[in-house]
């Protein structure tokens, strides 16, 4: 009986897998987990309501200087879902256009930090136990010898305060993850079969680095960044909390938590509300990251 | 045994990771806009007096040697003088780093036994609403900014129910210890102070947990993780076959492997609670290191903002060293291999 039901299944299953795609087969797989599909819903959101922000805000000229003090400190309400702040602006409006920045942030950190990050460690890693390895490695050790957010703190207040110098200091202080991340996958590759026989027939250290090496470290890769993308927003608002990131009048999560917290505990939903959203992008990509390394640690074994 | 080798090259790394350190932070300094000296006199200086700082300041000469001025007068114990508040940047850090130290350190022990307790708990009672419960809070812990959870419960523990002080570090109504450690806690304590040590406790507990939050549940999933992971080798098969009861199981054979991974993740935990003490000083008006190093990071204090983090740089070496102390104790691999590959 029992046998017959296990066949049974199995047909079924082979058939499952004949008829879908790779993309749906995937899709499967993640929606397994219905945290992971949270965390997509919530990217998800987050990306479209960036995007077609000036669309969707209730008030979205409430994102630039606008003043309008017969609404201000107005609690929340249907009108003004997150309420309004001391200048009588739209929280929810200001929120919206604020995930554009920081979203841009992130993007923009990761894709200086990725390829310098990812090919020193893929060199170091090849180059084990050459002075390439030591130079490479002790400099990575050095730049994480202090906490992160310190450095990038220091290094946006001795530039001008401003979006653009935040996304430096803060790509100054990532790079090291990714080479100290792709090292160790590289020492440990450089040894397979597959890396010797391209030894062998001569081809190009270029090569075996990008075409052999790295191939196999992209789902190691692709999952930090998914996690990376929500801490990177999270170090861009605490920069902007203590007044090193995006200037006024331009809205920037960070800053409206720290005027916020001015107001405390009367007008509270002025800090509350933006420190939610940021809570909300970092659990997002946590939970869509957390899910994509499932896939792929599924898709391996 | 190969214990003390393996401490001695532990610190000289440490030495050598401290001076590139240095040298980084030298070289942010310099990337200052404009003119340093000009800055600390103001625009109405005369370009003599600029002239006469900038050859006191070893400006007027070449990276390197400015470099090795600041590195020999940093061995004499002098960091400079803050350019705004007028004092040795010395005296500024022996006034506000043992406030941080305080809280920092509380807030690490929340950090460790907490997670760990957590971990347990959710290892323990794994897949039941227990669990659930705790790796939901463990999501939205993880999730939450320091400086979030530190407004939410600014507004309820603080404000709305007024149970705990919400800002400094003592109440104005107290007595001060006198200044042992700097460490009120442990110098109140040291004195017989006790109304003073459970008001500086009050006064700790809600930036601490702030501080601790995330680090705190990263400690619980991988607890959690590596015990659960444990539970299935053979040897805690076998102890369950003899009929060992599971709560030594757990006790005498899980727990000291399981929480190797969680301590060695401490360090880095450690890190991102020293970064966000920089924001939650602020908000709890703390008057701590991390606050001192934002006013003058805001002010273009240079000489100020490198003692800072230098200073901070050497605290976070010394905890990652006591984390790889514990655990080589912990993991006899470490302890006695040499060199792996």
């Amino acid at each position: 009986m029992n046998g017959v039901l296990e066949e049974t299944l199995t047909t079924i299953d082979d058939k499952r897998d004949d008829h879908r795609t790779r993309a749906g087969r995937w899709w499967y797989q993640f929606s397994k987990n219905p945290l992971s599909v949270v965390g997509l819903a919530i990217v998800i959101f987050v990306v479209c309501s960036a995007i077609f922000a000036p669309w969707i805000a209730p008030y979205p000229e409430h994102a630039g200087p606008y003043v309008n003090y017969g609404e201000a400190n107005q609690s929340p309400s249907t009108n003004h879902l997150f309420g309004t702040d001391v200048f009588g602006r739209d929280i929810l409006s200001r929120v919206f256009f604020a995930f554009r920045s920081a979203l841009l942030m992130g993007i923009v950190v990761l894709a200086i930090v990725v390829p310098i990050g990812v090919t020193l460690g893929l060199i170091a890693g090849y180059f084990k136990n050459t002075w390439i390895d030591t130079v490479v490695m002790r400099i990575t050790d050095i730049f994480l010898s202090v906490p992160p957010l310190i450095l990038a703190l220091a290094i946006t207040s001795v530039l001008e305060p401003n979006l653009t110098n935040a996304m430096i200091a803060v790509s100054v202080m990532w790079w090291p993850w990714y080479t100290r991340l792709v090292y160790g996958m590289a020492t440990s590759i450089r040894n397979e079969y597959f890396v010797q026989s391209a030894e062998l027939l001569g081809a190009s250290k270029f090569h075996i680095l990008f075409r052999e090496i790295l191939p196999n470290c992209l789902s190691t890769i692709l999952t930090k960044m998914t996690l990376d993308m929500g801490w990177v927003i999270l170090i861009g608002a605490s920069l902007s909390f203590v007044g090193l990131g995006e200037q006024p009048p331009k809205p920037s999560l960070g800053t409206m938590v720290s005027d916020g917290a001015r107001y405390l505990p009367e007008y509270w939903w002025m800090a509350v509300f933006p420190g939610l959203a940021i809570m909300l992008i970092v659990l997002g990509f946590n939970l869509l990251g957390d899910g994509i390394g499932d896939l792929f640690s599924m898709e391996e074994s | 045994m190969n214990f003390s080798r393996y401490l001695i090259r532990r610190l000289g790394y440490s030495i050598f990771v401290l001076i590139g350190l240095s040298i980084l932070v030298f070289m942010i300094a310099r990337l200052v806009p404009g003119d340093p000296a000009r800055a600390a006199l103001g625009p109405r200086a005369s370009e003599e007096a600029v002239e006469q700082l900038r050859s006191r300041l070893h400006l007027d000469q070449p990276i390197y040697v400015q470099y090795f001025y600041w590195l020999k007068s940093l061995f004499q114990g002098d960091l400079g003088e803050s350019l705004f508040t007028r004092r040795p940047v010395i005296e500024d850090i022996k006034e506000f780093l043992p406030a941080t130290l305080e809280l920092a350190i509380f807030a690490g022990i929340l950090m460790a036994f907490f997670g760990i307790l957590f971990g347990v708990i959710s290892a323990r009672y794994s897949n039941t609403w227990v669990d659930n419960l705790i790796r939901v809070f463990a999501y939205l812990g993880i999730a939450t900014p320091a400086f979030v959870v530190a407004i939410i419960l600014l507004l309820i523990f603080g404000m709305y129910f007024e149970v705990f002080p919400t800002i400094g570090r003592l109440s104005a109504w107290i007595d001060a210890p006198p200044k042992i450690t700097g460490l009120l806690t442990i110098d109140s304590l040291l004195t017989g102070n006790f109304a003073a040590f459970f008001d500086a406790l009050k006064h700790l507990l809600l930036p601490a947990i702030s501080l601790s939050l995330g680090g705190l549940f990263q400690e619980a999933r991988i607890t959690r993780s590596s015990m659960i992971e444990n539970s299935k080798k053979d040897y805690t098969y076998s102890m369950r076959a003899y009929g060992v009861p599971e709560r030594v199981v757990i006790s005498k054979y899980l727990f000291k492997p399981s929480i190797i991974p969680t301590i060695s993740i401490l360090g880095l935990d450690f890190a991102s609670l020293m970064g966000n003490a920089f924001l939650v000083e602020l908000l709890f008006n703390w008057p701590g290191l991390s606050r001192y190093g934002i006013n003058v990071m805001l002010r273009k204090d240079v000489e100020a903002i490198v003692a800072v983090i230098m200073v901070l740089g050497v605290v976070f070496t010394v905890v990652n060293i006591i984390v790889d102390i514990i655990v080589a104790y912990l993991d006899p691999r470490i302890r006695l291999v040499e060199k792996g590959e």
